[in-house]
C-alpha cells in the first residue's frame, strides 16, 4: 500500500506538529507520521516544566538578551544564525500557541515569565500545574485536527529515508500494528524524531527517543554535528520509586519555591561549586553542566545519597506555600508516599536532552537536497549546552520554519517514483528468525554501556571500551532483521530495528567524544580538564564509503 | 519481593494462552517495570506498548490488570499473582496490545474522509 505526498514529517512531537501545520499553510499535502500516537509520544508531552522567549512580559526584554544568554550557555560552539533564528521567531510562536489558547499561566493580567538558570532576567512560561507539555501537545493536536490537507498517521515506523542522485525522494516505513511495508513518495521529508536519551538507562524522555532521525539521515548521506553534547539533567527523580510522573519535574519546584540541594551531610554544596569552579559565571545559580558536575563530584567524594544522589529539601518552606504552588501534584506526591514538608527526596543526573543532531543550514535543510530536520533533530543552535526553556521554543520555532521551507522545496519538484525504496523494502523482507541475543537485553546492555562509558564524565580509556564493545554488539545483532513471529507488533522486530539505529548513533555519540580532548560544557573529560581554546569548533560526523568517520566542521552546509 | 504475572497472549483469530512469569521486584514498582522485565529476562516477544515509561503522558499502556482498566504505568506491582490482559472492547492486534488509536488517525482509514 504505496503512499505519496507532497511534504512528509516524520515524527509527531511539538516540532513535527508545527511542522505539519506550517506546511499546510504553505499549500502542501502532507503527511504526518510517528511510530506511535499522534501527539502523545516523543518529549514534548512530557515537558512539565518552562518555554523561554523574550516577551518582556514580567520584565523588559528583548530577542537579543535571550541569544546572548544562549551563547554564553552554548560555550562558544553555537551556531550563531540558528541560535538567533531560535531567540528572535521565539515570541512570535509564544503569542501564537497563546491565541490558540495553550493557557500559559498568567499574573496581573500579563503572562507570567519566570527566571530559570542561565536567564539573566524572568523570560519563562509555563501552563500550571507541571502541565506545559501536556497543554502544548493537546493545543497541536486541536489545530492538526482542524486543519485541511494533513493526514496523520500513527504506528508508522520509518525504517530509512529514500535518496536517489543526492535528493530525498520519500521514505520505506513499517506499519507497526499490521507488519506490512509501506513505501512512501515524497518531494520533501522532514525529520522531525526528537533526541537520544533512550541510549542512557536514566532517562527522561519517551521510549521513542532512541535517536531514530539520526540514524535515518545518516544513512540517507547527510551530516551530524556536535554530536558528542549529551544533555544531563542535573535533578532527575531518583528515589523513591515515584510512578505517573516524569523525573525532571523538581526545577519548577525548585524555582516557585527554592528548594535545596543537600549532601549525605545534609549541607548545601551549590555555592562552592558556582564560585570555586573554573567554568562558572560566578554567580549562585548553576547552569545545569555545572550542577550534574556538582552532584557528580559529591557522590565520588562519598557524599552521596543512599540511592547514590543528592537530597531535594523543601522541608524549609510552609506545607500551605508548597499546596498553594503544586495543588494537585502535591495529592500525585502523596499517592507515591512523598510528603515535601517532611522529608527530602533523592535526585541525581538524568539523560534528558541532546544539543547535537542533524547539520542543517538556515531553512533547516540537510546536505541532502529535500530532507530537512528541526526540533531537538537538529544539531547547532544551542552548541555545546542548552539554555533550559530552549527545548519547546526550538520545537515551535524551528518546526514551524522546516514545514514552511519544505513546503517550498515541495513546489519546485516532480513527484518521485516509488522505486527507490525498494531496496530498503527488500532489506525489510530480508528479516528471519535466529538464534540471537534476546533484543530487549540488547538494548539494556547498550543503555548501560552509555550511561557508565560514555556518560557526562569521560575519559579515553572508557570511550575506548565503548567504541570497541558498540562494535561487537553490531556484529551480535548482525546484519539482517530478526522476528519472532509473523503478523503486526512483532516487539523482536521493532527492537532490532531500534538496535540497528542506536547502535549506529552511540558511535556517532562516542566518535567525536573520544577525538575532543578537552571538557567543554555537555562533554566533560577527567582526562583533559577545562576549556581548550584550539577546540572551539564543531565537529561533523558522516557515513563515507560505509565508515562512520569525525571530521572538523567547515563554514557551511553545502545542500 | 516475588511477582507472578498471569498474561493473557495471542493474537486475533486464534484461540488465547496464559503464560505466567515470575519477576522480583522492589516496592513501589510499577506492573510496566514488570513486563519489562520480562521482555529482558525471559521472553522478548511479549507484546505491549508504552511510550513515555514512567509519566503517564502517552496513556499507550491502558490493559486490564486484575480485570479491571487501568494504566501499567501507575498500577503497582504486587506480590502473588497479578492476572493482564488485552483491553476487551478494542480490537485485539497481539498480547496486550489492541487498536487504541483515533480512526482517522490510522493508515486503514477511510480515505474520503477531510
Amino acid at each position: 500500500m504505496p503512499l505519496k505526498t507532497d511534504v512528509l514529517v516524520i515524527g509527531a512531537g511539538g516540532a513535527g506538529m508545527y511542522a505539519a501545520l506550517e506546511a499546510a499553510r504553505a499549500g502542501a499535502d502532507v503527511i504526518l507520521a510517528d511510530r506511535s500516537l499522534i501527539g502523545r509520544g516523543g518529549a514534548t508531552v512530557m515537558a512539565q516544566m518552562t518555554v523561554a522567549a523574550a516577551l518582556g512580559e514580567q520584565a523588559p526584554d528583548h530577542w537579543e538578551h535571550h541569544l546572548a544568554d544562549t551563547l554564553v550557555a552554548g560555550r562558544g560552539l553555537c551556531d550563531g544564525k540558528l541560535a538567533a533564528i531560535l531567540c528572535e521567531d521565539g515570541p512570535r510562536r509564544i503569542r501564537q500557541m497563546d491565541d490558540w489558547k495553550v493557557g500559559w499561566a498568567r499574573e496581573d493580567g500579563h503572562i507570567k515569565q519566570v527566571q530559570a538558570p542561565g536567564h539573566g532576567r524572568p523570560r519563562c512560561v509555563y501552563v500550571d500545574f507541571l502541565s506545559t507539555g501536556p497543554a502544548v501537545s493537546k493545543t497541536l493536536r486541536a489545530r492538526l485536527n482542524d486543519a485541511s490537507g494533513i493526514r496523520r498517521i500513527g504506528d508508522l515506523l520509518i525504517t530509512d529515508i529514500t535518496v536517489r542522485d543526492g535528493e530525498a525522494h520519500g521514505a520505506t516505513a513499517l506499519h507497526v500494528s499490521s507488519g506490512r511495508l509501506v513505501p512512501i513518495a515524497a518531494k520533501a521529508v522532514v525529520i522531525a524524531t526528537g533526541g537520544l536519551t533512550r541510549l542512557y538507562r536514566r532517562n527522561s524522555a519517551s521510549a521513542n527517543m532512541g535517536g531514530d532521525g539520526y540514524a535515518l539521515a545518516l544513512r540517507a548521506g547527510a551530516e551530524l554535528i556536535d554530536m558528542e553534547f549529551v544533555q544531563f539533567f542535573p535533578i532527575g527523580h531518583l528515589a523513591p520509586r515515584l510512578v505517573g510522573m516524569d523525573p525532571i519535574m523538581w526545577d519548577p519546584f525548585r524555582y516557585k519555591l527554592g528548594g535545596k540541594l543537600l549532601n549525605a551531610d545534609m549541607r548545601e554544596f551549590e555555592a562552592e561549586y558556582a564560585t570555586h569552579d573554573t567554568r562558572s559565571d560566578g554567580r549562585y545559580v548553576l547552569t545545569r553542566d555545572l550542577a550534574t558536575y556538582a552532584i557528580t563530584k559529591e557522590v565520588e567524594a562519598g557524599r552521596g545519597t543512599p540511592a547514590g544522589g543528592a537530597y531535594l529539601s523543601f522541608q524549609h518552606v510552609p506545607p500551605q506555600e508548597i499546596r498553594r504552588a503544586f495543588g494537585p501534584v502535591v495529592d500525585r506526591l502523596a499517592a507515591n508516599g512523598i510528603d515535601l514538608a517532611h522529608q527530602p527526596v533523592e535526585v541525581a543526573p538524568i539523560a534528558h536532552y541532546h544539543m547535537g543532531g542533524i547539520r542543517v543550514d538556515e531553512t533547516l535543510e540537510s546536505r541532502i537536497a529535500g530532507l530537512f530536520a528541526c526540533g531537538e533533530a537538529i544539531g547547532g543552535a544551542n552548541g555545546a549546552n542548552r539554555l533550559s526553556g530552549n527545548a519547546i521554543t526550538e520545537a515551535f520555532v524551528f518546526g514551524a520554519r522546516a514545514g514552511h521551507h519544505a513546503a517550498l522545496k515541495a513546489r519546485q519538484r516532480p513527484m518521485p517514483s516509488l522505486d527507490a525504496a525498494g531496496p530498503d523494502i527488500d532489506f525489510l523482507r530480508s528479516a528471519e528468525r535466529r538464534d540471537s541475543p534476546n533484543t530487549a537485553a540488547s538494548i539494556v546492555a547498550l543503555q548501560s554501556l552509555m550511561a557508565d562509558y560514555v556518560g557526562p564524565f569521560r575519559t579515553e580509556d572508557k570511550l575506548r571500551v565503548a567504541i570497541d564493545r558498540l562494535a561487537e554488539m553490531r556484529r551480535d545483532a548482525g546484519q539482517r532483521p530478526l522476528i519472532s513471529a509473523s503478523g503486526g507488533l512483532d516487539p523482536v522486530l521493532i527492537d532490532w530495528l531500534d538496535l540497528r539505529n542506536m547502535l549506529l548513533v552511540a558511535q556517532a555519540v562516542a566518535l567525536p567524544a573520544q577525538a575532543r580532548t578537552e571538557s567543554r560544557g555537555a562533554h566533560q573529560r577527567e582526562d583533559y580538564p577545562g576549556l581548550d581554546e584550539a577546540w572551539q569548533v564543531s565537529q561533523v560526523v558522516s557515513i563515507t564509503d560505509g565508515r562512520l568517520g569525525v571530521e572538523a566542521a567547515r563554514e557551511t552546509v553545502a545542500a | 519481593m516475588k511477582a507472578s504475572l498471569a498474561i493473557q497472549r495471542g493474537q486475533p483469530d486464534a484461540t488465547s494462552r496464559v503464560d505466567i512469569f515470575a519477576v522480583e521486584f522492589e516496592p513501589g514498582q510499577s506492573v510496566l517495570d514488570g513486563l519489562r522485565m520480562v521482555r529482558r529476562d525471559h521472553d522478548a516477544s511479549l507484546a505491549f506498548r508504552f511510550s513515555c515509561i514512567n509519566a503517564n503522558a502517552c496513556k499507550e499502556c491502558m490493559m486490564l490488570i486484575d480485570g479491571e482498566v487501568d494504566y501499567a504505568c501507575t498500577a503497582r506491582l504486587k506480590e502473588g499473582t497479578t492476572t493482564l490482559a488485552p483491553l476487551p472492547k478494542k480490537a485485539l492486534i497481539r498480547d496486550l496490545v489492541t487498536e487504541i488509536a483515533p480512526p482517522d488517525e490510522r493508515l486503514d482509514r477511510s480515505p474520503q474522509r477531510k
